[in-house]
């Protein structure tokens, strides 16, 4: 039995795609045959994050209506042959979702893979709440900010009373939170939420903090999940919040934010 | 004028009352399921106040006979207090029996734990509740011989999740922004209260609200209310009890 992953936020551009990608490579590096559903029907993205918008042939709409079967529309990634992406299609909207189809899709995938991790739409409308309901697992991508924590708070309610785990009264979704975004030197300049700050209203399990960088927007216009570049801040954040999911235990980083040479030298303010 | 004691006062105030919705005009059958209604809680019914709700019936086009039903009702141990959902005739017999008519007001469908169903706007505390002219004496009281039993919720209470409890609400974890909680009777959140607290919402001024960390966007007693705007500096982010004191809402620490 698989175990699925739903990435959520609520709010829109705090980076659900990104860690979607992040994440289902990550876990397919570590070994894990591992499955990635764009539900953003009718705004497909996470074929481009990915780098196979070229290799799309069938889709996800065309799988629930039994236009074509799972093996033909799943993709393989480029970098990873452990990797498969299940593409949303650009052509429909998220009412061609179905229940029942949904969860078809997902109870054949589970047979063959060990990880599904579902992309989630922005808002909390049908394709989100098809997004969440089947999960054992929810990743809460939030920004620094207050209306992206109280749009994950409104998340976390959905998470804990509309999921086929809350309706079957059995053990509710696992939440985890991930600080996307986040930027050290504006938080101790008071412009942005802190770490506490966000902690306080939401109080989840902290997966890991992203800190805010360039390479996640080169990444994606090159359409390489961005986990695989090593070098990065963000890249390495990612391989963290994996390896924590996966039950190592490692110290956060990315809190303190990296000491700028002219402070090293002077000492900083603080 | 040298005796300035008071006559007489009118003030205005909200009550509840049983509704009846009637499916049917067959006087035999409607007396039949009354008296197995009131042998459910014959101390619940006892000489309660009812008004008598035509719209079902009226959907059905079925005709009743005002004079018949308020009959009845007495015999069994109603008031007839007044009518709503009637057409024009109706209203006309009902005031001719001397029965008020009162006008449809939807009250939502407050009894929904966990994830609100539809996103409707709070029961807002009226400003000035409709013309209820209530003498203080003949206020029916109709409490139920069993208290409501309190609700105990020990996760937190998201953005957008309405919780109502009949009897006692009582918290251990955190009411977030957005959130809403209502009982009938006292709330207790030992923790941070950050939503919407509304307590004695059905009037009970003797109500209270008691939170651990007060940071409440609307605290409310049996309709009277404070938005975060109007809370004390003082008693903001502190131990707190919220209750009503001649009409007036008080926000006092716990020291």
């Amino acid at each position: 039995m698989a175990r699925i992953i739903v990435v959520t936020s609520g709010k829109g551009g705090v980076g659900k795609t990104t860690t979607s990608a992040a994440i289902a490579m990550g876990l397919a590096k570590k070994g894990h045959k591992t499955a990635v559903i764009d539900f953003d029907v009718g705004l497909r993205n996470l074929d481009l994050i990915l780098g196979c918008e070229r290799r799309v042939v069938y889709d996800f709409i065309n799988v629930i209506n039994g236009e074509a079967s799972l093996n033909q529309a799943l993709i393989r990634d480029k970098n990873c042959n452990l990797l498969y992406i299940l593409p949303a299609s650009q052509t429909r909207d998220k009412d061609a979702l179905t229940h029942e189809g949904v969860g078809k899709v997902l109870d054949e995938l589970s047979k063959d893979f060990q990880y599904i991790v579902c992309d989630s739409p922005a808002g909390i409308e049908k394709g989100a709440n098809l997004a969440l309901y089947f999960a054992d697992d929810a990743f809460v991508v939030t920004n620094p900010e207050i209306s992206s924590v109280r749009d994950s708070d409104r998340m976390l309610g959905i998470l804990s009373s509309k999921s086929r785990r809350a309706e079957r009264n059995e053990e509710p979704i696992k939440e985890y939170l991930l600080l996307t975004r986040y930027d050290a030197d504006r938080v101790k300049l008071g412009e942005m939420l802190s770490l506490e700050d966000v902690q306080e209203i939401l109080s989840l399990e902290l997966l890991g903090i992203i800190p805010e960088s360039k390479s996640v927007l080169s990444a994606s216009n090159a359409g390489i999940p961005v986990i695989l570049d090593e070098k990065s801040e963000a890249g390495q954040a990612y391989a963290d919040i994996v390896a924590r999911y996966l039950g190592e235990t490692l110290p956060h980083r990315f809190i303190d934010g990296k000491q700028g040479f002219l402070r090293r030298l002077f000492g900083g303010r603080k | 004028m040298l005796n300035t004691s008071p006559i007489l006062e009118f003030k205005s105030s909200t009550f509840f009352s049983p509704i009846l919705i009637l499916y049917t005009n067959d006087m035999v059958a409607i007396e039949q399921m009354l008296h197995e209604k009131i042998n459910l809680a014959p101390d619940f019914f006892k000489d309660s106040p009812l008004i008598i709700d035509l719209r079902e019936l009226n959907k059905l086009n079925l005709d009743l006979d005002f004079a018949q039903i308020a009959q009845l009702l007495k015999r069994t141990g109603f008031f007839p207090v007044g009518i709503r959902g009637g057409n024009e005739q109706q209203n006309k017999q009902a005031r001719a029996l001397s029965l008020p008519i009162d006008t449809v007001r939807e009250l939502g469908n407050p009894i929904i734990i966990g994830e609100a169903q539809k996103q409707e706007s709070i029961q807002q505390p009226p400003a000035q509740p409709e013309v209820v002219i209530v003498k203080e004496s003949v206020q029916p009281t109709a409490i139920p011989p069993v208290p409501a039993a309190s609700v105990l919720v020990t996760q937190p209470i998201r953005s957008g999740q309405r919780i109502y409890s009949s009897g006692d609400l009582i918290i251990l974890s955190q009411v977030s922004a957005g959130a809403e909680i209502m009982a009938e009777g006292n709330i207790h959140v030992y923790n941070t209260l950050r939503g919407r607290a509304l307590a004695g919402v059905h009037g009970n001024t003797a109500a209270r609200i008691f939170c651990f960390d007060l940071q409440a966007e609307l605290v409310s007693i049996a309709g009277d209310y404070k938005t975060s705007e109007d809370l004390n500096k003082q008693t903001y982010n502190n131990p707190v009890q919220v209750y009503l004191q001649n009409h007036a809402l008080i926000i006092k620490e716990i020291a």
